[in-house]
């Protein structure tokens, strides 16, 4: 049995080489797939989002975790769909309408990568049909909404209701996120999920999606 | 210190001026579109805002080119109009300041982050080296590198700026970690002014991010790591939306309350970030003047 240690270390170092080369010589060895993700990968993620949290880590550490967990994700995706595990779940991801704004999305796109969903990024400036596209035409089953202006923020709201009026808010949980956006505008405008930072988006994509952690 | 600070300063710190982009908003910018655009779309409405604050007395007025360069202006299909734009931004806050004040030339951020792959340093340099010489061409007295996240961006835009010869101000953001006090990417305000000052900047400082409360701590941290004059633009407070209405949530008042503070703390130059309007800089203006 290998010590895996490292593969949790790299991570929470943001070492993408070495996380690569230690889940390459863990698959090598035997260990499971879906054991190494969820067993080492996602804790260490975890830590990683703690760190943040605690302002130990900020955005560069942040996006340095995140590829070194995207690296050693592209050798076992392949292995997890192999062995007939689903991918955990589609999201896709973009500033509303009117904002300009992709720092922070992309930032969420990279963790939420990091944490093992697929991610289709759709943007900036992105039109509520192009959101409702991505719910019908790439079978997303979450939107992640996201605005830095107070300005720009309604337009979730107008995201939301182009979803409903598509028939299709019962199939897809919409999560909300950036700088002016809080708990209660998201309760007011019906998001099923909210982080505060980007750091939280993972865990709570987790959650509204019933993934387990 | 550079002569044209020197000459400014000789009688203590300075107002500048306040927000052009939530000015410009309140006068009809349409959620989305570029600010920038008005300076070929509504100039007047432009010049009118620069001389509302030259009026309310600032002693230098920045120019409505914020967010004109090339990587951002692409976003909105305006980026063969950049130079144009950058150019009419000065001839509009030097049609409004006439002899009554300088005209300091803004460069915003990209928006796009080096780290995430977003853009490469050599974009980023080109495109400020378009927008710098633009300005400079244009008639501004100094060039201010605003609102930065990033330390590796600022360097391009500060090199950019400074390849012109015009005195420069780089100020960043401060609005992460334990009381704010850090950058996005997690520079403490010793570090920012360690590397500007290195960089050659000519005047340092801080703007945006958070309101004026927040920015005494992070000047007095500056005022450790640097002899050069300090720059300070905090917003009206964090907007908050009440009832569908973008509401900043200070006034004139309480901002010009924590003026002799600033003062105290080391800020040269004071000014108002987003959220703020004439009536800041009235009062800002009136408190510098009085007994502090």
């Amino acid at each position: 049995m290998h010590d895996l240690t490292p593969l949790r270390h790299a991570i929470v170092t943001g070492d993408a080489k070495s996380a690569r080369a230690v889940a390459e010589q863990a698959l090598a060895a035997g260990h499971d797939p879906l054991q190494l993700v969820t067993g080492h990968m996602a804790p260490a993620m975890d830590e990683v989002g703690r760190r943040f949290q605690c302002n130990e880590y900020f955005v560069p550490e942040l996006l340095l975790s995140a590829r070194a967990m995207k690296a050693a994700m592209e050798l076992i995706r392949p292995r997890l769909a192999a062995s007939g595990q689903q991918p955990i779940a589609r999201i896709a991801i973009g500033t509303v309408r009117g904002d300009m704004h992709d720092i922070g999305k992309n930032l969420v796109g990279a963790l939420l990568e990091g944490g093992g969903f697929e991610v289709i990024d759709l943007g900036a400036n992105v039109p509520p049909e192009r959101f409702v596209a991505a719910i019908t035409e790439q079978k997303a089953q979450a939107v992640a909404l996201s605005a830095l202006l107070t300005t720009t923020m309604v337009a979730m709201k107008t995201t939301i209701d182009a979803i409903k009026a598509a028939g299709l808010r019962e199939r897809v949980k919409v999560l909300v996120g950036g700088a002016p956006v809080t708990q209660r505008y998201a309760d007011e405008i019906g998001a099923d999920g909210f982080g505060n930072n980007a750091a939280e988006a993972v865990a709570v994509a987790r959650r509204v999606l019933g993934v387990p952690a | 210190m550079h002569a044209l600070f020197e000459t400014l300063l000789a009688h203590g710190p300075v107002v500048t001026d306040g927000a052009f982009g939530t000015m410009l908003q309140q006068r009809g910018l349409p959620v989305g579109e570029p600010p920038d655009a008005w300076n070929l779309n509504h100039p007047e409405v432009v010049t009118a805002v620069a001389r509302a604050y030259v009026d309310a007395g600032s002693a230098v007025v920045l120019t409505n080119t914020f967010g004109a360069n090339a990587l951002r202006l692409v976003d909105s299909g305006l980026a063969d109009e950049a130079l144009a734009i950058n150019r009419a931004g000065v001839e509009l806050s030097r049609r409004a300041a006439g002899d009554r004040a300088r005209v300091f030339a803004s460069i915003g951020p990209s928006g796009k982050l080096l780290l995430h792959g977003d853009v490469t340093e050599d974009e980023l340099r080109a495109a400020f080296a378009a927008q710098a010489s633009a300005l400079a061409a244009a008639g501004a007295d100094a060039l201010v590198v605003e609102t930065m996240s990033d330390l590796a961006e600022a360097e391009c835009a500060v090199a950019a700026a400074r390849a012109t010869g015009l005195p420069v101000v780089a100020c960043m953001v401060f609005d992460s970690g334990p009381d704010r006090c850090r950058t996005m990417m997690g520079d403490t305000p010793e570090q920012v002014a360690k590397a500007l000052t290195a960089m050659g900047v000519d005047a340092l400082g801080a703007n945006c991010g958070q309101g004026v409360a927040g920015f005494v701590p992070i000047c007095r941290r500056l005022r450790t790591a640097t002899t050069l004059p300090l720059w300070i633009k905090a917003n009206a407070g964090l907007p908050v939306l009440d009832g569908g209405r973008v509401v900043y949530p200070e006034g004139p008042v309480e901002f010009a309350a924590r003026v002799p503070d600033l003062v105290a703390a080391g800020a040269c130059f004071v000014g108002g970030c987003c959220g703020t309007d004439p009536a800041f800089v009235a009062a800002i203006a009136a408190r510098l003047r009085g007994p502090s």
